[in-house]
């Protein structure tokens, strides 16, 4: 099995979050980034996953600069095989499809992981966009997935259920909690990933379709009003004349 | 009615509690690491907050060994990662080895003391004095954990002063004799096997593995610690042992061999001390935020403020000082009057971080909801073991006066 994983930095989830350039970007003093948990609990093992079942690679592959080759160096010391970066900043989430398109095309791969989205901006875009491009199957969603031959079993949570549902390779599947649990990388990992290769390569011609106008941090949450335990009359006179719930 | 029995050994499960800690950097030392050793931190950190620190209060209370842990510890690779891969090790330079320590220390001194005397009192010795076949024997199986080992120095009646030990190997032909007790060994009452320091017939130090389950030797545990109570310590007991001549370890020769290992575990333990720090310190700054006291966050008093500076002062010195003898040791120069001088200092500050750290918590702080009470019992051991305080003052007094005060 040929298996590409798609990997993103996220801020790390402790940082404190502002903006600069009237709050149109987002301020990257001080933060410090991790690789987005859903790609490396998720996305990043299952794929180690299947390759230790069914033998075979895993590439990983990023797009950004050069900050993010400490993250890639974590995934292939959690197992990945070798890795791809795209030396470009990560725009817009067709940018990004449109790079890993480019890299895979001709590349063959049988499953094509990516989380299910990253938890700074949320789009929930570059699997669906990447397969469109590709034109294969899309597999939103999934928490589990079994693979015999060339089909795959994936399951998928969806409202008040769960969708179970078969695919043939080659597919992209976006993976969230359920699909495998976390690895923590090993010393010997660590030290083997050293080894493994690293190839960056340019960016291919692609436009941003969408800018971002302004960023706005949620309202400050108000403070804390204690009532008397003696005095349940308050409190009901509170749900009811000021916070309206009653 | 309750069940006795049931209520003297409960089972010990993960609590649901959630280790806060977070890591402060004051002086952006971070910048003088690698990516590797911050990937290195981070998983070690990963690990301990999964898997250790959810249990390490139930069995420091119960003094039990979580001995699961020690595979574990393999698996991650916290034993031997300085040394090479070739037997197991994990082939990382000295920077590393010790921000693992920090690491495990972080948590509990016994876990790192655990992993201090796998890797650096039982590999380090047999990789360095052992013949080719006791590393291909040995080192790998140490290395995953799937053996644990400990290390043999301290008598009853020979601590500070190991020179003078009584323990004795008496050549017999083809096996030697071993004979003599050794006291406040590490890992001894769940050892497979320990690198064990005898003279010889001709008054020498020499290194000898003693493996479990030879005739006449016995590992009776120490009980009544109230300190490292996560890490088993025993006796290794020698009544006419009879050790395989080729348990010897040929390249020990003279009390400079068991020195050296200790050199290796006192850098450690410099590394490790600063771990303890970081969650003393770490706790009492979010404690002195939450904790109101008329009217105010008790972190707004200046007598607290005074704690927490201090604190944080000597954490960044201490780091900077493990760096800087790390880069030197990397490169083959750190000296053992070097290496003694950060394991006294940061063992010291942090002991004194962990007494302040306890006032600033108040009552809280001697209860297990918080793990300052347990790193400063903990501590008084790393202050004293690997040589005490006052035996290290006179290391450094010895090496800038050239006099010796020992005796
Ligand atoms: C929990 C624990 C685990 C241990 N694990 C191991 C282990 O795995 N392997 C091992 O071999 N040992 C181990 N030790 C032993 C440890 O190394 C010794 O306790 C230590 O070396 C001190 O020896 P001692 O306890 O006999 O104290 P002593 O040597 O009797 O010292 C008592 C006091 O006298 C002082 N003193 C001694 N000589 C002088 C001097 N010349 N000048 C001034 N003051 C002096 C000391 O500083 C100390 O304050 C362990 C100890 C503990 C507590």
């Amino acid at each position: 099995m040929k298996l590409l994983v798609c990997i993103c930095k996220t801020p790390d989830t402790t940082a404190k979050i502002s903006f600069t350039n009237d709050n149109t970007q987002f301020d990257t003093n001080n933060v410090s980034f991790i690789m987005n948990p859903t790609d490396e609990w998720y996305a990043l093992v299952r794929a180690i996953e299947v390759k230790e079942q069914l033998g075979g690679t895993v590439t990983v592959i990023t797009v950004g600069q050069k900050d993010l080759d400490q993250i890639v160096r974590k995934a292939l010391a959690i197992g990945a095989d070798n890795a791809v970066r795209v030396n470009a900043e990560p725009t817009d989430a067709y940018f990004v499809a449109k790079q890993i398109a480019a890299h895979a095309q001709g590349e063959n791969y049988d499953l094509i992981f990516t989380g299910k989205e990253t938890i700074d901006y949320n789009g929930f875009m570059v699997g669906g966009m990447l397969a469109e491009l590709l034109d294969l199957p899309f597999v939103s969603l999934a928490n589990h997935m079994e693979i015999e031959g060339n089909t795959a079993t994936v399951s998928r949570d969806i409202e008040g259920g769960v969708e179970k549902l078969t695919v043939d390779t080659p597919f992209v599947v976006s993976a969230q909690k359920g699909m495998a649990e976390q690895r923590i990388p090993n010393m010997r990992g660590i030290m083997m990933a050293r080894r493994k290769p690293l190839k960056v390569v340019e960016p291919v011609a692609a436009a941003s379709l969408i800018s971002t106008k302004v960023y706005e941090l949620p309202p400050e949450r108000k403070s804390v009003k204690l009532v008397d335990p003696e005095n349940p009359a308050e409190l009901v006179r509170l749900l009811h004349e000021e916070a309206k719930v009653i | 009615m309750s069940n006795i029995t049931e209520t003297l050994t409960p089972t010990i499960q993960k609590r649901a509690k959630q280790d806060p800690f977070q890591y402060h950097d004051y002086y952006q030392i971070d910048d003088l690491l690698t990516d590797e050793h911050k990937l290195i931190r981070e998983s070690v950190r990963s690990w301990i907050k999964k898997e250790v620190s959810p249990i390490i209060e139930e069995y420091a209370q119960q003094a039990k060994f979580p001995r699961h842990l020690v595979k574990q510890m393999g698996e991650i690779g916290a034993f031997g990662s300085n040394l090479p891969a070739e037997y197991g090790g994990g082939g990382l330079d000295d920077i590393s080895y010790g921000i693992i320590m920090q690491e495990l220390e972080r948590c509990d001194s016994g876990i790192r003391s655990t992993a201090s005397v796998q890797s650096s009192l039982v590999m380090y010795p047999i990789y360095k004095f052992g013949s080719e076949e006791q590393r291909r024997k040995y080192l790998p199986k140490l290395a995953t954990g799937e053996w644990l080992g400990s290390f043999g120095l301290t008598e009853p009646n020979h601590g500070s002063n190991p020179k003078g030990m009584t323990t004795r190997i008496k050549d017999e032909g083809d096996h030697y004799l071993l004979n003599g007790a050794k006291m406040w060994i590490s890992n001894a009452p769940f050892a497979d096997l320990a690198v064990v320091w005898a003279k010889d017939d001709e008054d020498i130090i020499r290194g000898v593995i003693v493996e479990r389950g030879m005739e006449g030797f016995t590992t009776p545990e120490t009980h009544g610690k109230w300190s490292l109570r996560a890490s088993a310590t025993g006796e290794l007991v020698f009544d006419n042992v009879k050790v395989p001549k080729e348990n010897l370890l040929p390249k020990s020769k003279g009390l400079r061999s068991p020195l050296t290992c200790l050199s290796s575990a006192r850098y450690g333990i410099a590394w490790g001390a600063i771990g303890a720090a970081m969650d003393c310190y770490d706790s009492a700054l979010r404690y002195s935020l939450e904790r109101i006291q008329f009217g105010k966050p008790i972190g707004g008093f200046q007598l607290t403020q005074k704690k927490l500076a201090e604190m944080i002062t000597e954490i960044t010195k201490a780091q900077l000082l493990a760096w800087r003898l790390g880069t030197l040791k990397n490169q083959g120069k750190a000296t053992p009057a070097q290496i003694s001088m950060a394991k006294r200092n940061n063992v010291e500050i942090a002991l004194k971080i962990a007494r302040e750290a306890r006032q600033i918590h108040g009552g809280m702080g001697i209860t297990d909801e918080y793990p300052i009470m347990r790193h400063m019992m903990n501590l008084e051991s790393v202050v004293t073991y690997e040589g005490t305080h006052d035996i290290h003052l006179l290391i450094t007094g010895m090496d800038v006066t050239g006099l010796n005060a020992f005796k």
